[in-house]
């Protein structure tokens, strides 16, 4: 497919290459320019952030598994260092579940995909040396984890009723207005501007590093779907983010400066912010699962030794996921009291997502038919995710009906599908990202026994965990709530136990890594064979510090 | 209009209270200590207008003069959750029980059959197409037939369940016929007003009970009888059964939503807004849900309890509230009709009071 120049010219009498050249700890993880150690710090980043985020989500299952309040006000004694009321128990609730969503989408799922993959492999993939602005790169990274210790901080700062801001992810006005008093919501706000920002800057990087920096020959056509799913993601989050930032303004205006944009007692409307939140939140969610698409495009090609079934149509299925994914927003708003005329294009518009998601899925299963598929870890985790999208996406199909939001919108249905398409979903293909490209970023793989063993424990755990959530949605039990009716304690019970199982499939995936590190077997350029057609198989594992110094050609 | 009721309410409650300490001189200590905050709550009128009290008389079990609360019905699991459910709660609307049906008979399976058929394929791929049964890959990549069948057949699908989805969407939007009966809920943090504005405007204000270990001495907890654990609430709101409902939502500070699952209705109660909707309870009895937006520390905490009566039932109801039923002569505070109430039940007396205060 290409020629490649990978060792560059040698003007050293060294024995290492020139590209090899790294500068001092200090200038090469704190001043990085070099997109493979950034996409590194930003792995590092989203795994710590995913530890934090899962740990909290840990705590909230500890304290569902039984009805009644235990934990709750020891927990928020201990943060406040002295003994805390029930309501600050109750509201220490509400700062975990904010937290807890906050944390898994800006800090873990979008830096670990975007920030992580996407800056690892995009020009990688497309024969470039780098990114086309290494050093807006770098401010993205520390951007974001700065936001991220803004976030954290917030915890200990008041917040209305107690420490730390308890709005939910999506800060809805007036609970994050006139509800909460004190810093920690400014705080939380502060954050996601930081967040934000830093996507944007990192948003612009792609878009410019992909319609500029493609190896000679390498039309938008022949990218690599992976680099197609980064680029729709990349535009998504252009035209999002704004809107959230412009949004997360205004209420620091209500908060702050007098301003009323969300407050109905002097002329405001509280629904026009969830309009704005929500023209960003459903991009959102497409910008945390596009990036997936395009690892599972990969591998499944990869393991299959097959190209990707319709390559054109799984492109341009994203394209159409990325453009009707932003005039279904007010899906999430169906209970607000809108229209009936408004309910109805909403319903029928969030449908038609189905159509190009469906493409994808027999897609990917038809790139499988007539292959011949070696079930290696990431392949496992491939078609974990493909049968656990189709589950989450399907239950969208049922959420996507107005009518039956009567009853649905904010109970734990919701939670469940959400957590199938994003847990279940994007985690999913983050693993099977990370099993599959593991070798190449550190040269040495992964163990494909601790691989199944956790991928299978995984599996089993998340899904005892999140199914029984769509029972308890059905019955009624609504989302956000610390305690419950004795009637939805079975399935609660089953849900934590889900919870227990999920986490030692993450504790296998540790050791794994920490195993493989150590003594894991070296990786060739290509450990994957014919099936691995992409540029980065032609570097070596891991790539040289400089790649692609003369161009690789397509033909 | 809420301190006129205080106003009013507090008119008809202090010679009840005076007569009581003449006639029942056994319960007289009750009425002594229950006379004060009454006596109060005129002057502290304007200072209450945030966190407004329901001032009309309350006993311990949440009856009054011709209503006595509807027992739950536990056995069938009726406006509740059931231990172990997987399905929806039975419907007591039309709607609710038309949206059920389209979620049982047409989505679910639908959505099982379309999950089963990927796994399906998945499986048949593991079986037939692994390396070893099949050494040598295909090349093919394009096969425009089966590319066209997998667009169509989705979009069919989807038609078929955007037909009745669009229906119920009509259905639910079919405004109340005129003289539905209104009521108005407004969410407070963290508890419910109910407005009666065709009966006469009273509010009824209704918390959570509490569990009996979490309540002073003499106040009122949680008995079976109110409702499940967490689900019970001091005051109903009482609507009629068999009549078309006109249910009004708005809050007070921030968003709060009503729900309640068994009559598949769910509408937030936002700030500066008025939302409304149709609904008919088609067999009387009790209903529960929960608030369901997100609204601050005891989000979890304040229930919604509807008690659908027949009409009859329902007019006494509203006159045990101090209220007039439509088209009947409007009561004034002194006619006698509005006054016995309060007289002929003196000892249950008491206030009830804000709840919004925190609790330790």
């Amino acid at each position: 497919m290409t020629t490649i120049a990978a060792t560059g010219t040698d003007l050293h009498a060294h024995d290492h290459h020139d590209a090899d050249h790294k500068p001092s700890f200090f200038a090469r993880w704190f001043m990085s320019t070099n997109h493979k150690d950034i996409g590194t710090l930003y792995l590092i980043f989203a795994i710590f952030a995913g530890i934090v985020g899962g740990a909290i989500s840990g705590l909230m299952r500890l304290e569902l598994a039984a009805p009644g309040i235990q934990y709750l006000q020891g927990w928020a004694s201990m943060m406040a260092g002295k003994e805390a009321s029930l309501d600050e128990a109750y509201h220490m609730w509400n700062v975990l579940i904010t937290a807890h969503g906050l944390i898994m989408v800006f800090f873990m799922v979008m830096p670990a995909i975007i920030g992580g993959f996407g800056n690892w492999f995009v020009p990688l993939m497309i024969g470039a040396p780098d990114m086309a602005f290494p050093r807006m790169n770098n401010i993205s990274f520390w951007l974001t984890f700065v936001a991220f210790i803004m976030l954290l901080g917030s915890s200990f700062v008041p917040g209305g009723t107690g420490l730390g801001a308890g709005t939910g992810w999506t800060v809805y006005a007036p609970l994050s207005t006139s509800g909460s008093v004190g810093p920690a919501v400014d705080m939380a706000i502060f954050s996601l501007h930081l967040a934000g920002a830093a996507s944007i800057l990192g948003a612009i990087n792609f878009i410019t590093t992909i319609f500029n920096m493609r190896a000679p020959g390498m039309t938008l056509h022949k990218m690599p779907l992976f680099v197609w799913s980064v680029l729709v993601t990349a535009f998504l989050l252009l035209l999002a983010l704004p809107v959230l930032a412009a949004a997360i303004t205004m209420l620091l205006v209500d908060r702050n400066f007098g301003g009323a944009f969300f407050d109905a007692a002097a002329g405001g409307d509280p629904v026009l912010y969830q309009h704005l939140f929500w023209f960003f939140g459903h991009p959102e969610v497409y910008i945390m699962i596009l990036p997936g698409f395009g690892i599972i495009s990969q591998i499944v090609a990869t393991f299959s030794r097959k190209p990707v079934f319709g390559y054109l149509g799984m492109a341009y299925a994203m394209v159409a996921i990325g453009v009707v994914g932003f005039v279904v927003w007010a899906h999430h708003m169906f209970t607000t009291g809108m229209s009936v005329d408004m309910k109805m294009y909403f319903t029928a518009a969030t449908m038609v997502i189905a159509v190009p998601t469906g493409i994808k899925i027999f897609s990917w299963i038809a790139t499988m038919w007539g292959g011949s598929v070696s079930f290696k870890t990431p392949m496992v985790w491939a078609m974990g995710f493909i049968f656990m999208f189709t589950v989450g996406g399907v239950t969208g199909v049922v959420l996507a009906n107005g009518g039956l939001d009567d009853n649905l919108h904010d109970t734990y249905y919701v939670v469940a599908h959400f957590h199938y398409v994003l847990s279940l979903g994007a985690v999913f293909s983050l693993f099977a990202g990370f099993y599959y490209w593991f070798g190449k970023m550190s040269g040495r793989q992964l163990n494909e026994f601790l691989g199944h063993l956790h991928f299978w424990i995984f599996f089993i755990g998340v899904n005892v965990l999140f199914f029984p959530m769509h029972f308890l949605g059905n019955s009624g039990m609504p989302r956000r709530y610390p305690d419950y009716p004795e009637a939805f304690a079975y399935w609660n019970g089953v849900a934590s136990t889900g919870y227990a199982i999920m986490a030692v499939g993450v504790l296998i995936f540790f050791i794994n890594v920490a195993w493989s590190l150590v003594a894991g077997r070296r990786a060739e350029d290509n450990y994957w064979g014919e099936g691995a057609t992409t540029l980065e198989w032609t570097l070596t594992s891991p790539p040289p510090y400089h790649q692609f110094e003369t161009l690789p050609v397509i033909k | 209009m809420l301190k006129k009721f205080f106003v009013v309410c507090a008119v008809m409650a202090l010679p009840s209270i005076a007569f009581a300490q003449d006639a029942n001189p056994a319960p007289a200590p009750v009425a002594k200590e229950v006379a004060a905050p009454i006596v109060a709550t005129p002057a502290a009128a304007p200072a209450a207008d945030a966190t407004p009290a329901a001032a009309a008389p309350k006993s311990m079990d949440g009856s009054l003069p011709g209503y006595t609360p509807l027992r739950p019905d536990y056995a069938n699991s009726v406006g509740m959750p059931k231990p172990k459910e997987i399905d929806f709660q039975e419907q007591f609307t039309e709607n609710g029980q038309y949206a059920k049906w389209i979620n049982n008979a047409v989505l679910l399976p639908i959505i099982t059959i379309i999950s089963l058929f990927v796994l399906g394929l998945l499986l048949w791929v593991i079986v037939r197409f692994n390396r070893r049964a099949n050494p040598v890959p295909s090349k093919t990549t394009h096969n425009t037939f089966i590319e066209i069948v997998w667009t169509l057949v989705p979009v069919l699908i989807l038609l078929g369940i955007a037909y009745p989805s669009l229906d119920l969407l009509a259905k639910q939007f079919k405004p109340a016929p005129a003289d539905a009966v209104t009521i108005k809920a407004t969410g407070y943090q963290w508890y419910w007003g109910y407005t009666y504005p065709d009966h006469g405007g009273f509010e009824v204000v209704s918390n959570m009970l509490k569990e009996k270990g979490d309540v002073g001495q003499g106040e009122r907890f949680r008995t079976d009888n109110d409702g499940p654990k967490l689900m019970a609430a001091d005051n109903r709101m009482v609507v009629p059964a068999g009549v078309p409902l006109r249910i009004q939502t708005t809050a007070a500070d921030v968003i709060h939503a009503f729900a309640v699952p068994s009559l598949w209705f769910k509408l937030d109660a936002v700030p500066g807004r008025l939302n409304e909707k149709s609904v008919t309870i088609t067999k009387p009895g009790v209903y529960f849900g929960q608030c369901s937006e997100l609204c601050g520390a005891r989000h979890a905490f304040m229930p919604i309890v509807v008690e659908a009566l027949p009409p009859a039932q329902f007019a006494a109801w509203v006159k045990a509230q101090g209220g007039t039923m439509p088209g009947a002569e409007k009561a004034a505070p002194t006619a006698p009709n509005a006054a016995a109430p309060a007289t002929t039940a003196p000892a249950d007396t008491t206030v009830a009071a804000p709840a919004a205060a925190p609790t330790k």
